[in-house]
């Protein structure tokens, strides 16, 4: 009896206790959500706000620019180079370095720094990096390295080029979370007991096979997780773009965070702006609902 | 001998990554102490003919119109420090909660609350300063400090929730049967155990705050009070960028969490080691 | 040599300025006497009391000889020292003060100024403005809440939020002409028409700058300079070497083009990362190809976006793509400038805060200037205005500032150190020759011109047309797509004019 009253006391005093982390949400994440939601369906394109209802109309005239259409498509090319490159990257990198190297410590370090940096002074460094120089001025940044090596043929215009444009700021993204990706890996890695791989070597896999079938699946959960964490970054994209390339020739860089910056803040289409917003989180459920069926299938299984 | 080869094999591909990490920091080392005149797109890969230390010194204390980035140092810290302690103990008093003092619906308002981590932080200014105005926060250094407390929540209960569920059950439920209470559990067995996962809760809060722009510009317009990223974009001018002044600002900036991450990093690594980001 | 004597000159003016800052005169009474009492006898009316009340609180502020008034109606006692303002900054505050705020009767409180001016001569400039505000006003705390960004860029974003939630800053910098849109002035701003009388702003601006100013009928922004967009800047060693002279027409142009074609040396410098670069190529084009009345009436819907003159700006705009530097989207135009440095570019257009980026780097004494190919007599105008936003907390301090803004005396300091001219015609010849060489001859040209507004920099267009313009621009540079550039622009234009 005492047993439940004080069951029964700590899960209100759980309840209390959370209660004001979840009513700041509530109002700062929910709260604004809904509003975005309203405004997108407003009539707000002058700075006085304007909340009277008119239906889709914003969504129509956002689907129909196409600016807005060219960074989608942008967008849904950064995100998989992005998502992809770190994964693939940092996996490879917590490969090699789980090997007991010499100095590995040094070797994480300078593969985690970049983490440290902000999105606007890695843009402004690989702006210059991937500028490509031209005949007049010879060439710059890495296609001049590459001249120097003699491997000039895989010089390409980068970020000036249409057809490249997002491709580059997805390398300067890469550089720069791929490390956070190698570290949990690593982790991972170091949490697989060793016994585990003997007992599949002694059956006779080879490294490679041990990889695939033994430590890959162990390791899904770290994957689920940075695919979370790079995949909100990657929407949310704007820092980067802003500093390193602008929109870009013929909007090949641009992404749908700078054009809502734009639509909202200089052009004042304040119910525009909202629909890009809102299409954003959906794109965001889009992504965190797997994992959130995956997680509570898991809880489940525990 | 196949062993030595492979390994060798090894290192040259890890340095040759290496390399891929590094070559932006030779740029900007190098351009921060060109002067002006020499900065030059086309001349990046040269080491500076003349070192100068006038971009550092304009960066750090200039008085030519824009003030340098000395004081907003300071700001920078009375802001990200309280941020980062606060978010981090809210994160792990809910990651606490939701892991073994659970009360039904609690998943569900864990999902929701993690969803908060997504939303694009434009699209939600101009409610943002319409509520802190009418909290009487607006233009404070503690409104951006809450806020950044507000926004960091999901992030930490995140880490904080996945780290603790690999603490075994038997630990909690052995404390239960002496009669432990909540806060008893919390104090005695939670806490200590907590150390790896605060370390990733700290470094990851004080990286993303002491890098935040929006929201320092958004909230703090008086410059008296602005955090240093802020100053460092006031180091551009609006028609042309000193790019050696930008650069060593940037530079100085980024020095604090690469202090952190270099001195801080193995505690991190440990942090991560002992499951705080596995999903 | 030549920054030695310019910085002997400024100390001149700054002190010049000090000296003559003390705008009004002190008054002991001789006699016990109320406000009302006073106001009647200097200025001829009781109506100005509230004026002097403040005037003095301000100065008791710093000097406390002087009298600390309490209450409108306070009987003041024989020997009390008044400050008595000037009689325009009298009216102007009359024509500002709201009965009902009895707080601003008592001075000091602080000036939160807004702007996108940071670095270098901007800086400077502003700062002047500050030092001759305080000299004034001594009384009262400036606050320097500039954010950097090009066109303010990330300082519209903060402030936008701000003037929703009623709380601007005192003042704040606004482009000229029809950005004023964006703000919703008739909800947020302060028409400064009263103000433009008191003043004499309307007799001392030109006709077209003030026609350039008005929206909706009425005034919303000081002016406080003048750049000029339509400049074609061109490297003098590489002209002379090859017996060159700058063109006066877009066939003169194309055939330099032709001429250093293969030479190794990029005809025409262009940088567009910053997204607007190209757009603003492509008004002074329009501007060369259209007569002033055209090309002013493309933005009020008298000429039609469908007229000749446009198709034959936009196949101008696409041969001298040709010719330029194919980095051009990897550049801001600052950056493209490299290759003036290089001797490896000939021409470059751009506004005339360019003047600024050649002599911070030292090579002013190679390059010239000429008008756009097509525009000579045309000045391509954007101005930098400083509003006054009507929930401001400080409004009597923004008189004050509003004055300093649109004076001589503010309007020389503030440009000589930014590299524009000053919106006054009253300039004597005298204060003109401290200005350096391309100002000086800037500001003849300002004085004969015909004078058009820039669409890329808020004075033409409201900025949602400003957005939709450039966005065009910029997709034609990749599509080449003449016929489709223009369609989007008679688009544009129909979304923004309503019809």
């Amino acid at each position: 009896m005492v047993m439940w009253f004080k069951r029964k006391h700590d899960q209100i005093l759980s309840i209390l206790l959370v209660f004001p982390s979840a009513l700041a949400i509530l109002v700062f994440v929910y709260g604004f959500i809904v509003l975005t939601t309203y405004v997108s369906f407003s009539n707000w394109n002058k700075l006085v706000p304007d909340y009277s209802f008119i239906g889709a109309a914003n969504y129509l005239r956002v689907f129909q620019n196409p600016r807005f259409l060219i960074t989608l498509r942008n967008l849904g090319v950064f995100t998989g180079l992005f998502v992809g490159g770190s994964l693939i990257l940092g996996f490879l990198l917590a490969v090699l370095l789980d090997r007991r190297i010499k100095a590995e410590g040094l070797f994480r370090t300078i593969y985690l720094y970049p983490l440290a940096l902000s999105f606007i002074v890695t843009g402004v460094v690989w702006r210059w990096l991937l500028n490509p120089g031209s005949p007049q001025m010879g060439s710059a940044g890495i296609n001049l390295l590459l001249e120097k090596m003699g491997l000039g043929f895989l010089k390409t215009g980068w970020y000036t080029d249409p057809r490249i444009g997002i491709i580059a700021v997805a390398v300067a993204a890469v550089w720069q979370m791929s490390g956070y990706v190698m570290a949990m890996y690593l982790a991972g890695l170091r949490g697989i007991p060793e016994e585990l791989r003997e007992a599949a070597r002694v059956d006779g896999a080879s490294e490679f096979q041990i990889y695939r079938f033994v430590v890959l699946p162990l390791l899904r959960p770290i994957t689920f997780g940075a695919l979370i964490v790079l995949g909100h970054i990657s929407l949310k994209i704007y820092d980067l773009v802003v500093a390193m390339t602008g929109p870009g020739p013929g909007y090949s860089c641009d992404v749908p965070a700078y054009f809502m910056w734009e639509l909202t803040f200089r052009a004042n289409r304040f119910g525009q702006g909202a629909v890009i917003a809102c299409i954003l989180l959906i794109g965001v459920s889009l992504l965190i609902l797997p994992y959130l069926r995956y997680s509570l299938r898991r809880e489940a299984k525990i | 001998m196949k062993i030595r080869l492979f390994r060798s094999f090894l290192y040259i591909i890890l340095v040759i990554f290496a390399i891929y990490y590094l070559l932006p920091l030779y740029v900007l080392v190098t351009t921060s102490f060109k002067s002006f005149e020499e900065v030059n797109v086309y001349a990046m890969w040269s080491p500076p003919k003349k070192l100068s230390f006038e971009a550092f010194r304009r960066a750090l204390f200039s008085k030519w119109g824009y003030q340098g980035l000395a004081n907003n140092f300071k700001n920078s810290i009375i802001m990200v420090i309280p941020a980062t302690i606060f978010s981090s103990f809210l994160g792990s008093i809910n990651g606490y909660i939701f892991t073994h003092w659970t009360f039904p619906g609690a998943n569900i308002i864990f999902i929701l609350m993690l969803f908060g981590m997504f939303i694009p932080y434009q699209s939600i200014l101009i409610p943002l300063v319409q509520v802190l105005r009418f909290l009487g926060l607006f233009g404070t250094i503690s409104g951006l400090v809450i806020t950044h407390v507000i926004y960091g929540i999901p992030i930490t209960t995140l880490i904080f929730r996945n780290y603790y569920s690999t603490i075994p059950k038997e630990l909690m439920e052995a404390a239960k049967i002496d009669g432990a209470s909540f806060v008893g559990v919390y104090r005695r067995i939670i806490l200590p155990l907590s150390l790896p996962g605060f370390a990733v809760v700290l470094i990851w809060q004080f990286t993303s705050i002491w890098n935040d722009f929006l929201f320092g510009a958004t909230i703090a317009l008086d410059p008296a009070i602005q955090p240093v990223t802020v100053a460092l974009n006031n180091l551009a001018g609006s028609y042309f960028v000193e790019w050696n002044v930008q650069i060593a600002g940037a530079l100085l900036v980024a020095m604090p969490t690469l202090a952190v991450y270099l001195v801080l990093g193995k505690y991190f690594m440990r942090g991560l080691l002992a499951g705080a980001l596995k999903g | 040599m030549k920054q030695k004597v310019s910085w002997m000159l400024v100390v001149l003016l700054a002190v010049g300025l000090l000296g003559w800052a003390q705008v009004g005169t002190p008054l002991v009474l001789d006699k016990v006497s109320s406000l009302a009492d006073i106001a009647l006898t200097v200025f001829g009316d009781t109506a100005y009391a509230p004026a002097i009340m403040r005037a003095t609180n301000s100065k008791a502020l710093v000097d406390n000889t002087f009298a600390r008034i309490s209450r409108l109606d306070e009987i003041l006692p024989a020997g009390s020292k008044l400050w008595i303002p000037e009689e325009t900054w009298a009216k102007a505050f009359l024509a500002v003060w709201d009965p009902n705020r009895v707080e601003d009767l008592f001075g000091g409180g602080k000036l939160v100024v807004g702007s996108w001016w940071t670095t270098g001569g901007e800086a400077e400039g502003l700062e002047a403005l500050f030092a001759t505000y305080r000299s004034r006003y001594p009384d009262v705390l400036i606050v320097n809440a500039t954010v950097a960004g090009g066109a303010g860029f990330i300082f519209k974003a903060i402030v936008k939020p701000r003037i929703i939630a009623g709380d601007p800053p005192d003042t704040f910098q606004l482009h000229a002409g029809l950005e004023v849109e964006g703000y919703s002035p008739e909800t947020y701003l302060r028409p400064l028409d009263d103000l433009y009388t008191i003043f004499g702003w309307d007799k001392v601006f030109p006709a077209d700058l003030l026609d350039l100013m008005r929206y909706e009928g009425h005034y919303w922004g000081v002016p406080v300079n003048i750049h000029r967009s339509n400049v074609l800047w061109y490297n003098k060693e590489i002209f002379a070497q090859y017996g060159l002279t700058p063109p006066t027409n877009w066939d003169e142009f194309f055939a330099i083009c032709e001429k250093l074609k293969n030479t190794g040396i990029v005809p025409i410098i262009i940088g567009n990362a910053g997204g607007w670069e190209v757009a603003h190529l492509f008004e002074d084009i329009l501007a060369s190809v259209l007569s002033p009345d055209e090309y002013r009436g493309l933005w009020t819907g008298e000429t039609p976006w469908t007229h000749p003159g446009v198709t034959k700006a936009l196949e101008i705009l696409k041969r001298i793509m040709d010719y330029a530097n194919v980095d051009y989207s990897a550049h801001t135009w600052d950056t493209a400038l490299d290759y003036f440095v290089a001797n490896k570019g000939a021409m470059h257009i751009m506004g005339d805060w360019a003047w600024g980026w050649f002599m911070a780097k030292q090579i002013d004494y190679k390059v010239g200037w000429a008008p756009v190919p097509g525009t000579k007599g045309i000045f391509v105008a954007l101005s930098d205005t400083f509003t006054f936003p009507k929930r401001a907390a400080n409004p009597i301090n923004v008189i004050g500032w509003l004055e300093v803004c649109g004076s001589k005396e503010g309007q020389i300091a503030f440009n000589m150190r930014k590299g524009s001219i000053p919106a006054r015609t009253d300039i004597t010849p005298a204060e003109k020759a401290q200005f350096n060489p391309y100002l000086q001859s800037c500001m003849d040209d300002w004085a004969r011109d015909a004078i058009v507004p820039s669409v890329i920099h808020g004075a033409a267009a409201p900025e949602s047309w400003v957005v939709d313009f450039k966005d065009t621009i910029n997709l034609f540079l990749v599509t080449k797509d003449v016929k489709g550039a223009q369609e989007a622009l008679v688009a544009a234009a129909k979304t923004a004019l309503g019809k």
